[in-house]
């Protein structure tokens, strides 16, 4: 959404933000074919039934971008915005969706089993922060996952592109979805490029699936995950820039590698390279 | 607002009493998604709010048994759902009576401090 800030949500409340971005910027035409890529890209993951309408949710539509795909696809949508000015922006570009002003962190209004799917381009990181005194991110992240898990109809996804800001992050996001009854997990494409690189949380309501795969993996680097499944544990993402962490036979190998490729004399690897030495080597 | 998500929306009573704006436009028939949508609907509250902006017109007041294949019935329902749209208006919850009114069409569910 911002180009001169990487971080909006750290500004100010969203519907301040939205209201200083469309004022202050040109939304480029740049800005929408991204925006547009990444709706293609996250409806392609709700794996929805071929050839059919669905009705969908889009949290956090703006001023209705997302939406336009949807339409484009032949779906009826929802759009759920805290931003008046962003709505008044969909309402006069005339979109084919309904909007609906409301707060994700006060619950998706609707009733149980109304939508065959969510998407969500950039909103989700708003909830993590705390806007007023009175807000607690866990608490509105779990309510937001809860109410959102009972509008979904059974077998329905909620797909979220966004850009982790670290990974407690991710945690905090992920568990609160996992307590809402959500499985899943977070599908990266492009794991490889900083500039192409996407994240996609992909949950599943009722049934368990399997995770798509992430775009760009097929030549990845072993090191680098490209999907990360929910395991409930605390994990530390030791290996986000694709290297080993500690000093071990891995990372002496990568880097005896690394030489070779640089054109230096390398020792050839054998059975004793890397291994571990007596404490007093 | 298209009426559509009005039903589907946990408070399902449209208040009469404020002044309402309702438009009514043309939007394609397609019948596989009204026959998907309506076993999500509330049908008493799909009839009584339609009544209550005066375009109840020939919808049946109880849902009929085989809609899938009446398409007589499913264009009733289309328009219903999909046609009449509440520009101006507001939304009550039939529990707390609290009122969430209606914008050029958008519902403003925003809660106060209290209520969060």
């Amino acid at each position: 959404m911002a180009s001169s800030c990487r971080r909006p949500e750290h500004m100010a409340p969203p519907e301040i933000v939205s209201i200083i971005i469309f004022f202050n910027e040109r939304i480029t035409s740049r800005m929408i074919e991204i925006q547009s890529q990444m709706s293609e890209r996250a409806v392609e993951l709700l794996n929805l039934p071929e050839d059919q309408s669905c009705f969908l949710l889009d949290v956090g539509c703006g001023s209705g971008l997302s939406g336009d795909y949807l339409s484009e696809e032949g779906h009826y949508w929802v759009g759920v915005d805290i931003s008046t000015a962003m709505l008044n922006v969909a309402l006069d570009r005339d979109v084919e969706g309904d909007l609906v002003l409301g707060d994700m962190g006060e619950g998706m209004p609707f009733r149980a089993g109304t939508f065959d799917g969510c998407i969500s381009i950039s909103a989700l990181q708003w909830l993590c922060n705390a806007d007023k005194k009175t807000h607690s991110p866990p608490k509105r992240l779990y309510t937001f996952f809860s109410t959102l898990y009972s509008s979904l109809a059974r077998g329905a996804r909620a797909v979220f592109q966004l850009y982790p800001e670290n990974s407690e992050q991710l945690e905090l996001i992920t568990s609160q979805a996992m307590k809402a009854g959500f499985s899943g997990g977070m599908v990266v494409d492009y794991p490889n490029s900083t500039k192409a690189k996407k994240f996609f949380l992909c949950l599943f309501a009722g049934v368990s699936a399997n995770l798509p795969k992430g775009l760009g993996t097929e030549s990845a680097d072993k090191g680098v995950p490209s999907q990360v499944q929910f395991t409930g544990q605390r994990s530390r993402f030791k290996n986000m820039k694709g290297k080993s962490a500690k000093k071990g036979k891995d990372w002496v190998l990568e880097k005896k590698e690394r030489r070779r490729r640089q054109g230096r004399e390398v020792r050839a690897d054998t059975k004793y390279t890397a291994r571990q030495r007596r404490p007093h080597f | 607002m298209c009426i559509c998500i009005l039903y589907l929306n946990v408070l399902s009573r449209i208040s009469g009493s404020q002044a309402t704006e309702v438009k009514v436009s043309e939007v394609e028939f397609n019948p596989n998604f009204v026959s998907r949508m309506i076993p999500k609907l509330e049908w008493s509250a799909l009839v009584q709010a339609a009544d209550g902006l005066g375009h109840l017109q020939d919808l049946p007041t109880e849902l009929i048994a085989d809609y899938e294949a009446n398409e007589d019935f499913l264009r009733k329902v289309h328009r219903v759902l999909l046609e009449v749209e509440v520009l101006e208006g507001c939304l009550q919850c039939p529990e707390s009576g609290r009122e969430f009114p209606i914008t050029r069409g958008v519902p403003n569910m925003l809660l106060n401090e209290e209520e969060a």
